[in-house]
């Protein structure tokens, strides 16, 4: 049989649509046979311009602007912004408010893992585990919308504090809701560990070393199961997470596995915050007074999202709207990790290894223009709108 | 096979037949145009088991060249208008697009971002609007329901195959 030279590639074409996930991405994979040995991604199709958006609306209204940024993980958007806004009034939030802040972050936790589990087995070809954690994660939205009357973009949050109050009926609401969930995350751990035609397609699948991980500046759970201690819950602990600790969880496998491995151990631990939380609600009242026009100046604030580290920087020039707020997500930090690891993987794996950073392309498609040497730039809102417009012809 | 002209009865019944089999099994296709996510968890929490859409014979296709109906979320952004028309042109006729979720009726939060075209319906005939930021997947399904009882009542036309036809040729 004749060999095929290694300069002739072949590339095959992947999206912007396509049946494996549910947002538009291109990937290119070049492939020897079955073998990828290069892989390179094309973003931006999400791309809508919402950190400039931001500056044009007033820090009240962009709480719901940047809730939107993502569907998924949106109430950490808005905690992020509200937490550094806050910082920057000099105000903060009431403890009640702090731990209701908190007991909707890891609700939201939950729905993102058991979500992610479920397309993750999806793309695995293991559409059972998929419909069943699909059904037990309508339990979490049930519960979610309980506390805010939204499945989707709850809206918890208000600068200096939160919206909805939870009473007693709520929280047992929540901890029967939270009873059902644990005993079923037990079995979910028992299928991802022991299912052999499912430990095939994971378990030396995607191999990440800790040092690739550091050098990729891989974050959250991707960089957790590849023993890269960094959490920021525990780092920088922000809203109820100093009075309510969370235990750091870590793998060190590395692999697809380990992955799934650390986000179920992960629902475990959320499960357990909120139950502490509940049991220790602290008194008093949910909002403090924040003024209309927040004090000049500039602030960062970092939160744990699902997917990992996210980053707020906000600049405010004692206006009624801010002058620039510039976002760093998670998903985008992970995507250097797949296009490297890829490489020496069947094309097979890699609907399953894109799965496995939890990839989120709402929340990452930011544009970034490295500007050398020239000095600073402005961008106004017409420039911007004439290169999109350029850049797309 | 005697009688093979387009507006003849035996094409009549067959027309007949193909509205009736589109109607209890339509085939759609996803596509995110610029949405944030929230509309397409929930078009996917239609299909798994609280929902099962899959019961009625909806069935989400991963191919445009399979399919029916085209589910649309989110604004146009400027990058993926131009995916979103080839992916509409690639459907076969007769086609529908349901629009889901406040942005891709209006470009919600986002109207007036200057990477963003505006609504679905600036780029592509809506059919269906599906209103909510997201829409609960109740209503995903009237609206999916809405379209099937348009086209099983002849308020949404799905043309006959000699207008189909005729439209090629013209």
């Amino acid at each position: 049989m004749e060999t095929r030279k290694s300069s002739e590639k072949f590339v095959v074409p992947i999206g912007p649509q396509h049946p494996a996930l549910k947002e538009p991405g291109h990937f290119e994979f070049t492939v020897d046979g079955e073998i990828v040995t290069g892989a390179s991604v094309r973003l931006g199709y999400v791309h809508r311009g919402i950190e400039k958006g931001a500056e044009d609306r007033t820090w009240t209204q962009n709480i719901y602007l940047l809730e939107r940024i993502c569907g998924i993980c949106s109430h950490v958007h808005a905690t992020a912004y509200v937490l550094g806004v806050e910082k920057l009034a000099g105000v903060s939030a009431p403890p009640r408010a702090q731990a209701i802040r908190t007991v909707t972050a890891e609700l939201e936790r939950i729905h993102s893992h058991l979500l992610w589990l479920g397309v993750a087995a999806h793309e695995g070809g293991f559409d059972t585990l998929f419909m069943y954690s699909w059904r037990d994660r309508e339990t979490v939205m049930d519960l979610l919308e309980l506390i805010s009357g939204n499945r989707v973009h709850y809206s918890t949050n208000v600068l200096g504090g939160v919206k909805y109050d939870l009473d007693t009926e709520k929280m047992d609401a929540i901890r029967r809701g939270l009873d059902f969930l644990e005993e079923r995350t037990h079995h979910y751990m028992k299928v991802v560990t022991t299912d052999e035609t499912f430990l095939a397609r994971t378990r030396g699948v995607g191999l990440m070393t800790r040092e690739q991980a550091e050098a990729l500046g891989a974050v959250g759970p991707t960089a957790r199961a590849s023993s890269v201690r960094r959490d920021i819950r525990i780092d920088a602990p922000y809203a109820a997470y100093p009075d309510f600790p969370v235990k750091l969880i870590t793998d060190d496998g590395g692999d697809l596995l380990a992955r799934f491995v650390v986000r179920l151990k992960e629902l475990f631990e959320s499960y357990r915050v909120i139950r502490a939380i509940l049991d220790q609600m602290p008194e008093g009242e949910l909002t403090t007074r924040v003024p209309r026009r927040i004090p000049a100046g500039e602030v960062i604030s970092r939160v744990e999202a699902p997917r990992g580290e996210l980053f707020y920087y906000i600049k405010s020039n004692g206006g009624e709207k801010p002058e620039r707020i510039k976002v760093r997500t998670p998903s985008l930090c992970n995507w250097g990790t797949v296009v490297s690891v890829a490489v020496g993987h069947k094309l097979a794996d890699m609907p399953m290894l894109l799965a496995g950073i939890d990839p989120c392309f709402s929340c990452n498609d930011r544009m970034v223009r490295i500007n050398r040497g020239q000095g600073a730039q402005f961008w106004s809102w017409e420039n911007l709108r004439q290169y999109g417009i350029e850049y797309y012809r | 096979m005697t009688n093979l002209k387009l507006d003849s009865n035996w094409q009549r019944i067959l027309d007949k037949i193909r509205t009736w089999a589109r109607v209890n099994s339509p085939w759609a296709i996803h596509f995110n145009s610029g949405s944030c996510n929230g509309c397409d968890i929930e078009i996917l929490a239609t299909l798994t088991p609280r929902y099962d859409v899959e019961r009625f014979g909806i069935k989400l296709q991963g191919s445009p060249r399979h399919a029916d109906v085209l589910i649309c979320t989110g604004p146009v952004t400027l990058q993926a208008r131009d995916r979103l028309i080839r992916i509409y042109e690639q459907m076969p006729e007769p086609k529908f697009v349901i629009a889901v979720g406040s942005c891709g009726l209006s470009g919600g939060v986002f109207h007036g971002c200057y990477n963003v075209v505006g609504s679905i319906d600036e780029v592509l005939p809506v059919n269906v609007y599906i209103p909510g930021c997201p829409p609960r997947p109740e209503a995903i399904i009237y609206g999916v329901v809405q379209l099937l009882n348009s086209l099983k009542s002849g308020v949404s036309k799905v043309g006959t195959v000699a207008e189909l036809v005729e439209k090629q040729e013209a």
